[in-house]
């Protein structure tokens, strides 16, 4: 399976560094790595989700617990947890930190997957959710920290959108 | 029984605990008798207290965390159930207030009110203590039993489908969740649970 090995270590990497410690999941293609180092690492407490809106919830709960938490989950997880975002997270002001594997670009083979690219941009703008795309490794850190930073300074979901070019080698 | 008199029975105990409740008649009901710092009421995202306690509880096992939830606020998150069941946080007790109806928005019947069983849907879902009660002294006892055992208890306790005529109180949203944050980060710095 050609997704990066070295990327997800450096997308997880960020994450620790920006001290997250709490990671909701729901599995797909692009982000076995990442729920693999989750699972795998004393430090996370990681929880694997039936629904991704489920995770926003678990993200508020922590974060008035004082724990920073991170979400990953494919754009349609996204579209799937539209509601948890608008009535939960901006209603009272939850800092989400949303990874988001961005199927159904350029590239995309899947067919099932092409409808939800093409509207997942449209959707963060229209949600007013700040988001920055991660095509090249030097682009993880400094986005990864400064989405965090902007998150829990604004007190708002922040996304990070994962791109194929980052995610897979073929 | 009625929901106002079940919370009455056990509000000594949900004082000392950090309370999420669902919407509507729950919150305003447990406002009624008296709001604590340590009680967070979720005024929308229908479904998603019982995730928010398990974030709480995940994330601060020291503290006893209580999801106050409704037949239909568990009914949109029936997953959010397994997921629980999943991880099965020692210190969560899971209620479930069952008036087998949407009150709040006028009555209108759930799945609970032709047969659907929440009690048995929480077993099935991994959830490793289940109690179903429809009276006042055997959720009282219910609830002490849970606080008392240390595991995932969910509670599903048969109510009338009767509540407060006006479901909106004084406590804007926001000063809710900014005071519950404030108290929940309080207890860490003081190594305490109490109030």
């Amino acid at each position: 399976m050609p997704v990066s090995v070295t990327n997800s270590q450096l997308i997880y990497d960020t994450l620790k560094a920006c001290d997250v410690r709490l990671i909701s999941a729901l599995p797909e293609t692009w982000l076995v790595h990442l729920i693999r180092l989750a699972d795998e690492d004393p430090e996370v407490t990681l929880v694997r989700l039936a629904k991704e809106e489920e995770g926003i919830g678990i993200s508020a709960g922590a974060h008035l617990a004082g724990v920073k938490s991170a979400l990953l989950m494919q754009n349609h997880g996204f579209l799937a947890s539209i509601n948890g975002i608008v009535s939960l997270a901006h209603l009272y002001k939850i800092p989400l930190l949303m990874l988001i594997s961005y199927r159904g670009e350029f590239g995309e083979r899947d067919p099932w997957q092409t409808q939800g690219g093409g509207v997942t941009e449209a959707l963060l703008h229209s949600l007013g959710i700040p988001f920055k795309r991660l095509d090249q490794p030097a682009q993880v850190a400094p986005g990864i920290r400064q989405a965090q930073t902007l998150a829990q300074s604004a007190l708002k979901p922040v996304a990070l959108l994962l791109c194929r070019d980052l995610m897979w080698e073929e | 029984m009625l929901r106002i008199d079940a919370l009455q029975a056990v509000y000594s105990e949900l004082e000392r605990c950090v309370v999420v409740t669902i919407m509507g008649a729950v919150a305003a009901e447990l406002q009624s008798l008296g709001h604590r710092p340590s009680f967070f009421y979720l005024q929308h995202a229908m479904g998603l207290a019982s995730s928010m306690g398990l974030g709480i509880a995940l994330a601060r096992p020291e503290l006893q965390v209580v999801v106050l939830d409704g037949d239909g606020s568990i009914l949109m998150n029936l997953g959010g159930l397994t997921t629980m069941g999943r991880y099965r946080p020692a210190n969560l007790i899971h209620v479930v207030f069952d008036n087998e109806s949407l009150l709040s928005v006028g009555g209108f019947p759930t799945a609970t009110a032709t047969g659907s069983d929440l009690a048995a849907l929480a077993r099935a879902a991994g959830i490793p203590r289940v109690d179903a009660v429809d009276a006042i002294d055997a959720f009282a006892a219910a609830f002490r039993d849970a606080l008392a055992a240390r595991e995932l208890t969910t509670i599903v306790a048969k109510v009338e489908a009767r509540g407060p005529a006006v479901f909106l109180t004084d406590l804007p949203l926001l000063e809710n969740r900014f005071q519950f944050q404030r108290y929940l980060r309080t207890v860490r710095e003081q190594g305490s649970t109490a109030p």
